[in-house]
């Protein structure tokens, strides 16, 4: 091996576009072929799916320049060679979707409560807003407001929770659901980890239980059972007895996220303050609690969007949230065979949702550098 | 420093004391739940008990692959169809769930950027929209297939229109029956093979062909006796008959729907799970490995893998049992598992609310325990063991 080693050339670029192309796609043969593969796939698949969705699709006027009402006027439907996607159902049924049957009338009530809501979460949302305190103020009253605003009372006309629908049920249902869920998982998690073996016995039997069966027998226990449980006279809202059982659920799963953070508390904090002589409650209210939520604030989030996302199961026992106002505008002939459509249309409304609080839920967790998953299931 | 109240700081007497209380007002709230409850039952007219079990349903399954159902048969019957029908659909999209989760999370962490990228927008398109709608444009897609008088041929011998897909049945003769015995003596074989080779890797250092050997027992001996036998096998093919196929194995849409949506939709959370748990192996591992001259895949399967294991059992467990429960969205899409053939049906027809409600629950809870049974057991076979 006497001969001169061969003049070697300059490392490639491993930096600026040519280099990290080099490095993150055409890494080597097998890694090349698979990124031509997939470029190939994208260039079959985009443009296809951009026709559709938005450059052949009518979104409120056909390719005649009418006006569409119903689903034979789509230019799809005209014309198979011509058009996508048919958006005027989303476009015609918008209200439906966004209220249900609420009185149009009234309709401004709906509203001021969404504008309402997003102030009520501001705080609990973000930390540093400024006058923070005053705004936790309102976020307390807001689910009285909300309540008046929406059902009626206080001078406001009735309008009953049959009328309720698409994403107003949906948010109720969500925001409810968790907020009622919150105490009611601390109780039970403090109740799990209680010392008295008679109440950690039922906190655990009843967490064990709920977790163990589906959401949708929960929900049937709720319209079928429930009535049956309580005396003559006492006729609950539909919606209310959907509300209850979404909120036993939901408590569950939070106790158990939440005892995950109580868990994590050192014993030295539950010593010094026995050794200040706080009662139990004091210690746990002024000490521990606010420590233990704070560290599992990311997984109460992820719990959160699994019951968004669960909410869709009310419409098995009859109540018309966003999905179940897109199945009935399905099943009007007007509309007939627009499933893609209006699939797509909740799909995304949910995906806003709830890859918005799975980022905030990230922002969280890098903020916090707890790096801890508890409680994930 | 006692106060009047001198008995009531007594930390003994006021944990009996807060205990009862609880107790008494439970008590008191299940016999006024009770009570409220039969005076309910007896103004409804409601039968209470059991005995509505053996009745006749008076109505048709149209997916029972395990069990001849026919509407003479009784309630009971049509319980154990919904558990039959809820336990293959579970096990079937935990399978398929496992296997594309795994591949997709391995997949995630690839050089390749734009693949990976790929993954990453199908996980969170997946988890991010709820399973319920998942299932029901899956099968909105399925129904809206060619009907069967145009349906689509795949092979000769699977036929797929709105009815679902129809493929042959197989029909075992008698001579099968020493074929499948041979099938399971070879699985047992080649698990103990698989025992010795290890321990005698342990001491000596050799190794031995456990996968290849493993291959030929399990395959090629029965395969052989199933030709010397005389091919005791035979398939009943679907043939088109007026409007309906006639014959062959039949999978219905709202099944297929099902295994789909939850395979896929569970499947983004696997792929989580399983990223997570090779991320969790540290890099000095990987590097080891590769430095004592471990091929790629051998690295993968006999150093990552193992370890990130250890890491992705227990939330992979978890993920089985919301499965199992999600199978419930089948009366959605009127898939008769358990929900909606005994506690929608057989509810709407008896009445008896409160006795089919329990039936179905007691059953999911007693699968989840079992589920959590045998993974706890597969996780502590996976762990550190301390010697």
């Amino acid at each position: 091996m006497n001969e001169m080693n061969e003049v070697r050339k300059p490392p490639v670029a491993t930096t600026g576009i040519i280099g990290w192309l080099r490095i993150n796609l055409f890494f080597n043969w097998t890694n090349s072929l698979i990124t031509l593969f997939v470029i190939y796939c994208l260039y079959q698949f985009i443009p296809w799916i951009l026709d559709w969705t938005i450059f052949s699709a009518d979104f409120k006027y056909n390719y005649l320049g009418e006006q569409i009402t119903n689903q034979e006027m789509c230019s799809r439907n005209l014309d198979p060679e011509n058009g996508g996607a048919c958006w005027a159902v989303i476009y015609v049924r918008f209200y439906q979707f966004i209220y249900g049957f609420y009185p149009k009338v009234e309709v401004w009530r709906v509203n001021l409560a969404y504008v309402m809501l997003a102030f009520a979460l501001l705080p609990l949302l973000y930390a540093k807003l400024p006058y923070r305190k005053y705004f936790l103020y309102f976020t307390y009253i807001f689910p009285v407001i909300a309540y008046f605003l929406l059902n009626g009372g206080l001078g406001f006309t009735e309008v009953s929770t049959n009328k309720w629908g698409g994403l107003l049920v949906t948010l109720v249902l969500g925001c409810t659901g968790i907020a009622l869920a919150f105490p009611i998982g601390i109780m039970l998690a403090l109740g799990r980890r209680s010392k008295l073996p008679v109440i950690s016995m039922m906190c655990t039997l009843f967490i064990e239980f709920i977790r163990g069966v589906p959401l949708i027998t929960l929900l049937f226990f709720g319209m079928v059972m429930l009535p049956l449980f309580l005396p003559e006279g006492i006729d609950m809202d539909g919606l209310v007895r959907v509300l209850v059982a979404v909120t036993l659920f939901q408590s569950a799963y939070m106790a158990e996220v939440i005892r995950g953070g109580l868990q994590a508390i050192p014993p030295g904090q539950y010593e010094a303050a026995k050794s200040l002589g706080m009662s139990y409650w004091r210690m746990n209210l002024l000490i521990i609690l606010p420590q233990a939520i704070r560290i599992s604030i990311p997984p109460i989030v992820n719990t959160s969007i699994g019951l968004f996302k669960d909410t869709t199961l009310v419409i098995i026992v009859g109540i018309l949230d966003l999905l179940g106002i897109g199945r009935g505008t399905l099943a009007d002939t007007n509309w007939l065979g627009l499933s893609y459509e209006i699939y797509f249309f909740v799909s995304l409304v949910f995906f806003i949702f709830t890859f918005g609080m799975s980022r905030y839920s990230l922002y969280l967790e890098k903020k916090l550098k707890t790096g801890i998953n508890m409680g994930a299931d | 420093m006692r106060s009047n109240l001198g008995f009531f700081s007594d930390e003994k007497f006021r944990s009996i004391f807060f205990q009862t209380l609880v107790v008494g007002l439970f008590a008191l709230g299940l016999f006024f739940v009770i009570s409220t409850t039969s005076y309910n039952l007896e103004k409804r007219n409601i039968a209470t008990g059991w005995s509505f079990l053996q009745n006749p349903a008076g109505f048709d399954i149209s997916f029972s692959p395990f069990l001849e159902f026919k509407s003479t048969d009784t309630h009971l019957k049509v319980y154990f169809v919904g558990v039959l029908n809820t336990l293959l659909v579970s096990v079937t999209g935990c399978i398929a769930a496992t296997i594309l989760g795994f591949i997709l999370g391995i997949v995630r962490l690839s050089s390749n950027w734009l693949l990976s990228r790929l993954v990453y927008i199908y996980v969170e398109f997946s988890r991010n929209v709820p399973l319920l709608l998942q299932i029901i444009l899956w099968y909105s897609i399925l129904i809206q297939l060619p009907r069967v008088k145009q349906s689509l041929q795949v092979l000769d011998v699977f036929y797929i229109s709105n009815r679902g897909l129809y493929s042959p049945r197989p029909i075992f003769e008698s001579g099968f029956s020493y074929v499948s015995i041979a099938i399971v003596l070879a699985l047992i074989s080649s698990f103990l093979i698989n025992r010795w080779a290890k321990k005698r890797q342990d001491k000596t250092g050799q190794q031995f062909p456990v996968f290849s050997s493993s291959i030929g027992l399990i395959f090629i001996v029965p395969l052989i006796l199933f030709f010397i036998l005389g091919s005791p096998l035979s398939f009943e093919h679907p043939e088109l008959k007026g409007f309906n196929f006639k014959g062959g194995l039949v999978i219905r849409p709202e099944f297929i729907a099902m295994f789909l949506a939850l395979s896929i939709y569970t499947a983004a959370f696997i792929s989580e799970i399983v990223r997570a748990g090779i991320m969790s192996v540290s890099k000095g591992q990987r590097e080891a490995s590769a430095a004592i001259g471990l091929k790629q895949t051998w690295i993968m399967r006999l150093i990552i893998i193992p370890q990130a294991l250890r890491v992705i059992v227990p939330p992979l467990t978890s993920q089985y049992l919301n499965l199992t429960k999600n199978s419930s969205l089948g009366i959605a899409v009127g898939y008769a598992d358990l929900v909606h053939g005994f506690g929608g049906i057989s509810l709407n027809q008896t009445g008896q609310a409160i006795e089919c409600m329990a039936i179905v629950m007691a059953t999911y809870l007693s699968i989840s325990l079992t589920i959590s049974f045998f993974m706890n057991i597969y996780n502590r076979s996976i762990q550190f063991k301390e010697k």
